[in-house]
């Protein structure tokens, strides 16, 4: 079977919907949405790295490192506030944080 | 000279503007804006001399400073024109304003507001300059309206009395009205010369003398309509039976404003707009007649009025609505001249009056009432011997200022045959020496009636307020002969020229009744006073039981009959309005209609702000697909072809 640049869309458009999903029906805890966050990111990255195989352009492959840094720094930041949202809350439930209701 | 006449008339005008301004920025300190006030008016008063002196004996210099306005043909010059009659009035208002500035030092010592006393004084003085320097119809205007300004400030200075405040709107409000007679007369007079120079209309004005416009429907003498329209304005300022309300409320205002512009200058604006219109006035024997009997009627009125008053600002106020009348009077019978001699000798001795009646009411520790004062004659000798020069020049006693004045008046009223008007000039003679000397003798003689406390306190004036009192006592004695000299001997070279109209040569002879009348009534007058109120004090207490008595102390009930008239249905028409069309309409679809259709939004948009986050997120998901959709479709509507192979080519 020959794996093409379909296959490779494909696959990064079902880890972008299952992050996706994610977002939307995990209703716990605020770190899956960081993951799910992750999924998403690494669905473009896929992305990134078929289309530069594909069109013979290495500067996909520079962006999807590019990504996986930016991912790293967003991962370290939002656990970040994370640890400062569960000492001043005492929980990280995702459908307490509701302050900015209405 | 030194100096260019253009340079001296800068002189003239410029001071009082500038250290107005400045007077009024420094107001927080009260030395600097006096000392600036009082130079500037002592400045300008210098340089109106030494023009004076310089122009003599061709009293004639006219000149453009800048161009104000050019609208149209309408083109109206910023400049100066002086002239016999407009250094006169240049040289009276400076001296009476300075001895007011000098005299105010002392009287306002001790007001908190003194700096903006002053510099008010100040600006209304270069207002009045500007009218009265005015070479044409729109700078004229512009004095006109901001002397009566001023005058509202002035008037309501003490702003946190209600009185004061309802007296300087009245004073302004009524002031309009007379302004509507005025601003029509202007557009008149630029409709019928197109220019609004006094030099150009002087000239153009036998060729419009046979002119007749539709008005209303009918057929109008022109030069007889803008006479009218003209006088009614003077009306407004000078305080002419009808619009005369505001005068007596006006003084509501501290004392030195009465005598400066309620006594000396600004109610003469009228008068001096009359005169600078003599030949137009000329033409429109309607107007004349028209002025000769609201005059006479005003000097009647006022006269009669001030026998009954108990303050003693009103009493003198009055009596100017009176003097005032003579002047209006003396201009329907073509005596310009002496209209303008009387305004010089009654802005003298009436500017002394006032200010002598403020010093009264200093030494009274502000009691106006004098009814409440009596006795104090030896306690306050100087100004009591102010008050008696200054009421013998009013009376027109013989030698006093008043009785060279008046008795011009009087006969130019004679020699113009109007029988009706002479009477009323001798009766007003007559009711003036009255009022007077019932003032003094009420005022200053008898049982005192005030509290022992008032009385204990009783001092004369200081001498900063003295001496203003002296120079005018002196102008109240000798301006009379100096002024009979000077515009009717014209035995010191002095010229009207082109300014004043001067129709009938002043030395007619006249029979010698016509001389002695006017002094024969006044003696009369006093002699009347002095018996009611001093010989038998009980004729006057039953005198103020007659319903006579009572109809002049409520003023022949004019502002009563105002009210009823005009002020009632105003307010009733004004409050339906604001009800149903600011109310219900402006403010309903305004800004209570805005604030309520944004709660309206409000309320619904906030529910949009659930608090849970996977909210925001579908939120924000839904708008990336839909935007998402947009573009597809934009992009598949402009190119459909291209599109589909573009997107299928990669599948």
């Amino acid at each position: 079977m020959f794996v093409g640049v379909s296959h490779y869309l494909i696959l990064s458009s079902l880890l972008f919907s299952l992050g996706t999903l994610g977002v939307f029906l995990n209703r716990r805890h605020v770190i899956n949405i960081l993951m799910s966050i992750e999924l998403i990111l690494l669905a473009v990255n896929v992305n990134f790295v078929a289309f530069s195989a594909e069109l013979k352009d290495l500067s996909g492959q520079v962006f999807s490192l590019f990504i996986l840094t930016v991912a790293a720094a967003e991962a370290a930041i939002g656990l970040a506030i994370l640890v400062v949202y569960f000492r001043n809350r005492q929980t990280i439930d995702i459908d307490d944080a509701t302050q900015m209701k209405g | 000279m030194f100096l260019s006449h253009l340079a001296l008339s800068l002189l003239i005008l410029l001071p009082p503007l500038v250290c107005g301004v400045l007077a009024l920025y420094f107001h927080k300190r009260p030395l600097v804006s006096q000392f600036l006030t009082c130079f500037g008016i002592f400045i300008s008063f210098v340089f109106v001399v030494i023009l004076w002196i310089d122009l003599f004996p061709e009293l004639y210099f006219q000149a453009d400073f800048f161009k104000w306005l050019k609208v149209d043909k309408l083109r109206v010059n910023f400049g100066v024109l002086f002239d016999s009659l407009s250094l006169l009035m240049c040289g009276i208002v400076t001296l009476i304003s300075f001895l007011v500035h000098i005299y105010s030092l002392g009287y306002m010592k001790h007001d908190e507001g003194i700096g903006r006393f002053m510099a008010y004084l100040s600006l209304f003085t270069f207002a009045m300059l500007l009218l009265v320097s005015a070479p044409n119809m729109g700078q004229l205007f512009m004095g006109w309206e901001g002397v009566g300004l001023f005058s509202y400030l002035l008037i309501g200075f003490w702003y946190e009395r209600p009185r004061a405040n309802a007296a300087s709107m009245k004073a302004f409000i009524v002031n309009r009205v007379g302004d509507v007679g005025l601003i029509l007369g202007i557009c008149a007079l630029f409709w019928c010369f197109e220019s609004l120079d006094f030099s150009v209309i002087q000239i153009n004005l036998a060729r419009k003398s046979a002119t007749y416009i539709e008005f209303f429907g009918c057929s109008v003498h022109l030069l007889t309509l803008i006479g009218v329209l003209l006088f009614i304005g003077a009306m407004g300022k000078s305080a002419q039976f009808g619009l005369h309300v505001w005068l007596p409320d006006a003084m509501e205002g501290p004392t030195p404003v009465s005598a400066l512009i309620h006594a000396a200058t600004m109610v003469t604006a009228g008068v001096f707009l009359i005169v600078r219109f003599s030949h137009l006035y000329e033409y429109a024997p309607f107007a004349k007649d028209m002025m000769l009997f609201v005059g006479a009627f005003t000097a009647f009125y006022g006269a009669t009025v001030a026998l009954t008053q108990t303050d003693i600002k009103r009493v003198i106020a009055y009596s100017t609505c009176s003097q005032l009348g003579y002047m209006v009077l003396a201009c329907g019978c073509s005596a310009y001249v002496s209209a303008i001699f009387h305004l010089v000798t009654h802005a003298f001795f009436k500017a002394l009056l006032f200010l002598a009646a403020g010093s009264v009411i200093h030494a009274m520790s502000d009691e106006q009432d004098i009814e409440k004062m009596g006795g104090i004659f030896r306690l306050i000798p100087t100004t009591y011997t102010m008050m008696w020069i200054g009421s013998l020049a009013l009376a027109g006693l013989p030698f006093f200022a008043g009785y060279y004045s008046k008795d011009l008046i009087l006969s130019s009223v004679f020699l113009s045959d109007h029988q009706v008007a002479l009477w009323a000039g001798l009766i007003v003679a007559f009711l003036t020496a009255f009022y007077s000397w019932r003032l003094l003798i009420v005022a200053f003689h008898g049982k005192s009636h005030a509290d022992e406390q008032v009385v204990a306190h009783i001092h004369e004036s200081p001498r900063v307020m003295l001496y203003p009192l002296y120079v005018l006592a002196f102008g109240a004695i000798f301006s009379g002969w100096f002024g009979w000299k000077w515009f009717v001997d014209q035995s010191f070279g002095f010229q009207w020229g082109d300014a004043v109209v001067t129709p009938h040569s002043l030395h007619t002879l006249l029979p010698y009744w016509v001389e002695s009348v006017p002094v024969l009534a006044a003696l009369l007058g006093i002699g009347f006073a002095v018996y009611i109120y001093k010989i038998r004090p009980e004729i006057s207490e039953r005198l103020k039981t007659l319903s006579f008595y009572k109809f002049l102390d409520n003023k022949w009930y004019v502002d009563e009959v105002y009210q009823w008239l005009w002020l009632r249905p105003v307010l009733t028409i004004g409050s339906f309005f604001w009800r149903q069309g600011d109310r219900q309409i402006i403010d309903r679809l305004g800004p209570e209609g805005v604030v309520d259709l944004s709660l309206f939004l409000s309320e619904r948009n906030h529910k949009l702000q659930s608090g849970y986050a996977y909210h925001y997120a579908f939120a924000m998901l839904f708008g990336v697909v839909l935007t998402m959709a947009i573009c597809f479709c934009l992009l598949y509507r402009a190119a459909p072809a291209t599109f589909v192979h573009s997107m299928m080519g990669r599948f």
